[in-house]
């Protein structure tokens, strides 16, 4: 295979995706290249899903600077998109007086951000609002803008919404050598060879590597695993904003938050490792996680835990994400050092790339770019009325595949058909959420195989749970 | 809004005998929702034998024990429809189904019937430290992968949990040609029926590891083995016990939990140790006119007693229709004393009740040579010795309304020496 575009973009995450996107508004022939057999797949996956109101980081950085507008467009493109997102605002707890200090620091950070409403409250502002919240708070940071997001539907939607403008997606290719040439690069895959007169890296965890193929000046990405926990949706209402702890005697803290889809997560820990793919859970993690999390809500009904996961977060040196072309390589845009707010900055950071090197490749805006994308229809949040209509169209839709979570063989099939579509069990459950409930696939595991099966024309022994290697079953 | 008698949600083994007795006491109007694409529920996958000993005196597999009353409903002419998930209840008694053919359809129901069973606990509610690689499943679904689709979802297993549909599937993907390379319980005693373990362990010469549990789940993209450690009183494990076992599958058979998220939209009370609603005598729940037998009231051992127990939700749920609650005694309550972890039913009216009523009970650990007594009141009315009891093995205590002699406002069930 060889392959020629305009552009490359290394990585399918929420940041690749992004980009992606934006690009796809320019006239410009856009490919994007990833290792794993679907978006979404990596850093992207696992966090906490939440959409930082920007106080967090220091003022000037590009941190701060992403932070903030990728806020604003997320609230916008939630519209435009059609994903899941709600402004829940959130509350950076202080329980002790002698920390009042550093939560005089955040706020006055965020107001040097350019971060609205924010608000130190007292303790009884604060148990007012979030009634579950630690009697030991003594005071609390006040964010009305911050939000909370699904991870899975914003780099679905912008990865669906790049496809129908023209971008192209080359799954289960991963990258194992970048060469600058005379017209731009050439990479180099498992797949064969891909050409492009520009390349973007959002690679993630690996962002140093390709970063390191190009460029003398070297990148190091240390992988800072983080555990959660996720509770049954029952938890869900525990608290209604997202609840962080001030960094402090208690060391850096843990979240307490809703989840848009209404279920509770409790975490994240960190710790460095040195294996990019490390995403197991351990006891001890696990364990210091909930046990800290107590400290902010004391009251988290662990029993009704559904599952726990861990994720890697993208940590370089610099404490700073660094986003744009190194001096010694010109057309090669990194987007590396994507943690946290990564996810909240990826929009901004998407625009920003887009921007700079359409600038730089001299392309146009397209005519006919369609900014607006319409998720899949979520059969049973409609109405009575509508739900019915829905499944009068297709019968489909009022077959539930998916009890715990009430999703359809429509909503499954849908998944599969679009472009780029879900091609394992996992990709199925990012996008429409079967398996993600209560019985965490239990019920839904074959019927959504046979689905997966019929769907993409493969036998059920070939069934993925994500990539290659992950066969369901024997035989 | 269309109206029906009674509504009963679920078509496994409950749903089929509370509708069949529900029939047989006079009620006519019946309506079943099933989910699946047949009636029988669970029992379609279970093609061992060993059903149906108690209630045809045979035994039977599991898709031979639901013809049976599946035939029972269709000589009855009772209407069920299949593909069909209800999506909601309310405290008024409607019933919000969904299916292709009709879309969202909301009915009124005089008297519900909740047979919905349960589920599995799965990976994550047991916090096993590790990788989240495919080969993982509940028994239940490799169950059904190898028993209704027809695939061997693994080659070595290792299975955690001792509980019924774990060693039965011990058994089964050994006589597939699988190795299954040992059976770990957390609890120091088995979850599930002794003959279970005889039957399918014993004479597999499969081991079980009592108070073990798994401590890492290997492999990135399928597992590629387990570490399992031996764990101490507070089933914490203990540092040096651990042990690799080389597997490509991971079963988890480690609790069944009763699927009442319909019932709590419907406003009933639920019971925290069993995870099942409230119900009294006549397996009435907190809301009158909505009965519950089955799995979804309490998790059984064996379905010859959910049948029974559904025949009785049925008869009552078609007086109720018929004649109305006609309740207005205090009622008398059921308290799971030392030893005893729960009791069904949770209340008795003595005034309304039945000549005798069955109260099924689990005890909290194994006890050998110890008695079940029976208090009124603090007045020990019976002390029955047992040989054995096990958490894993359903009691049973029958209470006689002669036995009533005056009013009682609290049944007491404890194990003692």
């Amino acid at each position: 295979m060889n392959e020629n575009f305009d552009v490359c973009v290394i990585g399918a995450g929420v940041v690749g995706c992004a980009v992606a996107r934006e690009l796809s508004a320019y006239d410009l022939s856009v490919c994007v290249i990833e290792k794993e057999e679907d978006v979404c797949s990596g850093t992207s996956k696992a966090n906490s899903a939440i959409v930082h109101a920007g106080y967090d980081a220091k003022p000037g950085t590009v941190k701060a600077r992403m932070n903030v507008r990728g806020a604003e467009l997320i609230r916008k493109l939630s519209g435009t998109l059609d994903f899941s997102y709600r402004e829940n605002g959130s509350l950076v707890l202080c329980f002790d007086e002698a920390d009042l200090p550093k939560l005089n620091d955040l706020y006055e950070r965020g107001q040097k951000n350019g971060v609205e409403g924010l608000r130190i409250l007292s303790k009884e502002q604060v148990k007012e609002l979030e009634p579950a919240v630690s009697d030991n708070v003594v005071s609390a940071l006040l964010a009305p803008t911050a939000g909370i997001v699904c991870p899975f539907g914003m780099t679905v939607a912008f990865a669906e919404n790049a496809a129908e403008n023209g971008v192209v997606f080359r799954f289960l290719t991963a990258v194992t050598d970048i060469r600058k040439t005379d017209g731009g690069f050439e990479i180099e895959t498992d797949k064969g060879v891909f050409r492009a007169k520009y390349v973007v890296n959002a690679a993630g965890v690996y962002s140093d590597k390709l970063h390191n193929m190009v460029s003398g000046k070297k990148l190091s990405i240390t992988p800072r695993r983080g555990e959660y926990v996720l509770l049954d949706r029952e938890a869900g209402d525990l608290v209604s904003h997202t609840v962080f702890q001030l960094p402090g005697a208690y060391g850096k803290g843990v979240l307490v938050t809703p989840t848009v889809h209404g279920n509770l997560l409790v975490g994240p820990s960190a710790d460095d490792t040195d294996d990019k793919e490390d995403t197991s859970t351990t006891a001890d993690g696990t364990a210091s996680v909930k046990e800290r999390a107590l400290l902010s809500v004391p009251s988290v009904p662990y029993n009704k835990t559904i599952t726990g996961f861990s994720g890697l977060r993208a940590h370089e040196a610099g404490d700073d994400f660094i986003i744009g072309e190194p001096d010694d390589a010109p057309g090669f845009f990194d987007a590396a050092g994507i943690e946290s707010p990564g996810l909240t900055s990826a929009p901004a950071i998407g625009e920003y790339i887009a921007a700079e090197l359409a600038k730089k490749a001299g392309a146009a805006r397209k005519k006919d770019f369609k900014a607006e994308r319409r998720g899949i229809p979520q059969a049973s949040k409609l109405p009575l009325e509508e739900r019915a209509a829905l499944i009068k169209r297709d019968p489909a839709y009022g077959n539930i595949v998916c009890r715990c979570e009430s999703i359809s063989e429509g909503e499954i099939r849908e998944a599969i058909r679009r472009t780029p579509g879900a091609v394992s069990l996992d990709g199925v459950k990012r996008r429409v959420r079967a398996g993600m409930g209560r019985c965490q696939a239990g019920f839904c595991t074959p019927l959504t195989m046979r689905i997966i099966s019929e769907e993409l024309g493969i036998k059920m022994t070939d069934v993925t749970k994500n990539r290659p290697g992950s066969e369901q079953i024997k035989g | 809004m269309q109206s029906h008698d009674i509504v009963i949600i679920g078509g496994g083994p409950a749903g089929l005998a509370a509708a069949e007795a529900a029939y047989d006491a006079g009620a006519r109007d019946i309506l079943i929702l099933e989910r699946d694409v047949r009636l029988g529920g669970i029992l379609n996958q279970c093609i061992h034998n060993g059903f149906g000993l108690h209630t045809f005196g045979e035994e039977l597999t599991g898709p031979e024990y639901a013809e049976r009353y599946i035939n029972m409903v269709e000589e009855r002419g009772i209407r069920y429809k299949l593909r069909t998930i209800v999506a909601d209840i309310d405290e008024n008694k409607r019933v919000t189904y969904v299916n292709g053919e009709e879309g969202a359809v909301t009915v009124q129901a005089k008297a519900i019937i909740l047979a919905m069973g349960c589920r599995e606990r799965p990976r994550g509610a047991l916090g096993l430290p590790g990788y989240r690689p495919a080969g993982i499943f509940t028994a239940g679904t490799a169950q059904r992968l190898m028993n209704i689709e027809g695939y061997l979802v693994g080659r070595r297993v290792f299975v955690l949990g001792s509980g019924d549909i774990g060693l039965i599937m011990a058994r089964r993907m050994t006589l597939e040609g699988a190795t299954v390379c040992g059976v770990a319980e957390l609890m120091p005693y088995s979850g599930g029926l002794n003959r279970n373990i005889v039957q399918c362990l014993n004479d597999y010469n499969i081991p079980l590891k009592l108070s073990h549990t798994v401590t890492m789940i290997h492999g990135k993209e399928r597992v590629t083995g387990v570490t399992i450690s031996e764990v101490d009183g507070n089933r914490r494990p203990i540092p040096g016990t651990e042990e690799y076992y080389d597997c490509d599958t991971l079963l988890l058979s480690c609790g069944l939990l009763p699927e009442n998220e319909l019932s709590k939209s419907a406003g009933i009370e639920l019971d925290r140790v069993t995870g099942g609603p409230v119900v009294n005598d006549r397996l009435q729940c907190s809301v009158p006119g909505v009965f519950a037998c089955g799995n979804v009231l309490h998790v059984h051992d064996l379905v010859d007693f959910v049948s029974e127990e559904a025949e009785r939700a049925g008869k009552n749920a078609a007086h109720y229709v018929a004649e109305g609650e006609g309740s207005d005694g205090e009622a008398t309550v059921l308290k799971a004393g030392p030893g005893v972890r729960y009791t069904v039913p949770q209340t008795l009216d003595a005034g309304l009740m039945d000549e005798s009523v069955k109260v099924r009970f689990r005890v909290s650990d194994v006890y050998r040579d110890r008695s079940v007594s029976l208090y009124y009141d603090g007045r020990l009315i019976s002390k029955r010795k047992k040989r054995i009891m096990a958490p894993g093995e359903m009691e049973e205590l029958i209470l006689k309304k002669s036995s009533f002699d005056r009013p009682v406002s609290e049944i007491r069930i404890a194990v003692e020496d």
